[in-house]
């Protein structure tokens, strides 16, 4: 069926941009994922391939068997980073969206005030905080801790506002209709408002995870057994021990669990709201 | 009294005690985040901010010092104008061409059967997944002739040497911005895209009885208008990573990159701070780029007319 105010000749221009730029910006991780499984003598021939000739597993055999060299089992540091993210993104999710409902729709003393006080300070940049924060995970004793890492993503500013946002869109009528049916505010929140803002917490949920799984917690963690896996990469590929091959393969193995979240909650969106869209 | 909670009833409620205890639901669903808030985010940035008043080596107990931390940085530091430019070059270019990119691809993809909108999405989505994935372009980019960028022009005929695309101060920032742009569709374009999906559907149909012809006047006249909240939200972050570029700079072309000629404002938080442990400093600089930002958000806000 033929959409409303489609033209054909418009449709074909936008896909002809989609496919250009598409192919623009999947390139480099193509080329990521090539450079990985290139066997190291064709690392370095002139003129480089955008293609393996012979491709290989040895760049990931040989980040393992360097790891296999470190002090901590290299299954023990992505076990931690796995606990962490979930934890992290699942807290985070619960937590912004609980705020984000009164913020959005209940007019409490204070609701401005605090509203424009959190998307203000999304705005700080990160570098100078690491000290006053260092100094804050210290005093409550956090040092070496996962709390120290998972806590500050349940106070992340971007999900609240994201889920803030997308509520601010639902309709008085339907949450006035819950409570006509006397359900409590808390009730209205699981019941009526998340399944609504659907698309909202399954985009969270995306950035929550790759937010908290390229965490180094780096400044809090020294603990060599609690290290989280993007630390444990980068001194692999920093020791000189690794060639540029084996950095590569780490790096395609740290984007493996983003990308799948990615796939799993994105369909999702798409698919609950596809025929809907949020009703009046 | 519960109907009273919302809408515009509110306003008869002149005692404050009775308004919070009618509230009480509210602040008890937005306890844990603000708890954690005012730990992890309030307490860090009021720190931050007092700090830039003073001068604070990290040893010694700070020592207020007035505003001598914000005339140093404008009247003494040339390195710190050069970041002020750099960041302002990004970001007015890169903020602008991001956003309005992110909004059409949104739109555009939103087109589609739901089959290419999930894969273009990823697609397109993906570079901003992948945390370091710039690492990638040090590959391409790479100055010798082993980079892809160099291997192809040398094969081509066009250069004679390798160019040394990230050391050189010409090509340093334009190719960053490249990547910039590569990765940060980002938060925006997500957004958008569950945005777009929430848009009522039966207000197209209306709309076409009501007259309207093409595509185009669709989505000035509906689409828009319905997904104020997701371009507020795509603004702000834009402008977060926009003025916020500095691990991009330093990933590619070196810290400190050659002549400054990447250096941002980032950057020079961090080098102030970190290697030169002067903290009241850094703290400073960082109070600068808080407020460019802030003006940033308060002209965009107006500019889309949300409350």
């Amino acid at each position: 069926m033929r959409k409303l105010n489609r033209t054909r000749g418009g449709n074909i221009a936008i896909f002809s941009i989609l496919i250009l730029l598409g192919i623009f910006m999947a390139l480099p991780l193509v080329y990521a994922v090539v450079q990985a499984i290139k066997p190291i003598e064709e690392l370095y021939i002139f003129p480089p391939k955008f293609y393996a000739r012979r491709p290989t597993f040895d760049n990931f055999r040989d980040l393992i068997n360097v790891s296999g060299n470190l002090a901590v089992p290299f299954e023990r540091t992505v076990m931690n980073s796995i606990f962490v993210s979930v934890i992290s993104t699942v807290g985070h999710v619960i937590i912004a969206s609980m705020a984000a409902y009164p913020l959005a729709k209940h007019k409490f003393p204070g609701s401005k005030v605090l509203f424009n006080i959190i998307v203000t300070t999304l705005m700080f940049s990160a570098p100078v905080m690491s000290i006053p924060t260092y100094i804050v995970m210290a005093k409550l004793h956090l040092i070496n801790n996962y709390l120290s890492v998972i806590l500050p993503s349940f106070a992340s500013t971007l999900g609240l506002y994201l889920m803030k946002q997308f509520m601010t869109q639902l309709p008085e009528s339907m949450l006035e209709a819950a409570r006509i049916d006397g359900a409590r505010e808390i009730r209205i929140f699981f019941k009526v408002v998340m399944p609504q803002v659907k698309p909202a917490w399954f985009t969270l949920i995306i950035f929550a995870f790759q937010a908290s799984w390229n965490q180094t917690g780096g400044s809090f963690i020294y603990n060599e057994e609690l290290k989280l896996l993007p630390t444990v990469l980068s001194q692999i590929s920093a020791d000189g021990i690794a060639h540029a091959g084996v950095s590569a393969a780490a790096a395609v193995l740290l984007m493996i669990p983003p990308i799948v979240t990615f796939l799993i909650t994105q369909s999702n969106v798409v698919e609950t709201m596809s025929h809907s869209g949020i009703k009046e | 009294m519960m109907e009273n909670k919302v809408g515009k009833k509110t306003g008869y409620f002149r005692n404050l005690r009775h308004r919070l205890y009618v509230y009480r639901e509210s602040y008890i669903l937005i306890a844990p985040y603000t708890i954690l808030f005012a730990m992890f985010v309030i307490v860090p940035v009021v720190a931050s901010i007092a700090l830039s008043f003073t001068d604070f080596n990290m040893v010694n107990t700070p020592k207020f010092v007035g505003l001598e931390n914000f005339s140093r940085l404008f009247l003494d530091d040339d390195v710190f104008l050069i970041a002020v430019k750099n960041t302002m070059i990004f970001s007015f270019v890169t903020g602008p061409v991001c956003y309005f990119a992110a909004l059409m691809l949104a739109w555009f993809i939103n087109e589609l059967s739901p089959v290419f909108r999930s894969f273009l999405t990823f697609i397109f989505y993906v570079p901003s997944i992948v945390g370091n994935a710039f690492f990638i372009w040090t590959y391409m980019f790479s100055a010798d002739r082993y980079g892809l960028v160099n291997g192809l022009l040398l094969k081509l005929g066009i250069i004679r040497e390798p160019i040394h695309w990230l050391t050189d101060s010409t090509y340093m920032l334009s190719i960053i911005i490249i990547v910039q742009m590569w990765m940060s569709l980002g938060a925006g374009f997500l957004s958008f895209i569950a945005g777009l999906q929430s848009v009522d559907k039966s207000l197209y149909e209306a709309g076409a009885l009501d007259g309207i012809k093409s595509r185009w006047q669709e989505l000035w006249h509906i689409t828009l208008p319905s997904m104020k909240p997701q371009l507020m939200f795509g603004a702000v972050m834009q402008i977060a990573t926009s003025f916020g570029v500095g691990s991009v700079c330093s990933a590619l072309a070196g810290f400190p990159s050659t002549n400054y000629a990447a250096h941002t404002i980032v950057l020079h938080a961090e080098d102030v701070g970190t290697l030169r442990y002067e903290m009241g400093y850094a703290s400073a600089v960082s109070v600068v780029l808080f407020i460019i930002m802030i003006i940033s958000k308060t002209v965009i806000g107006a500019v889309l007319k949300e409350d």
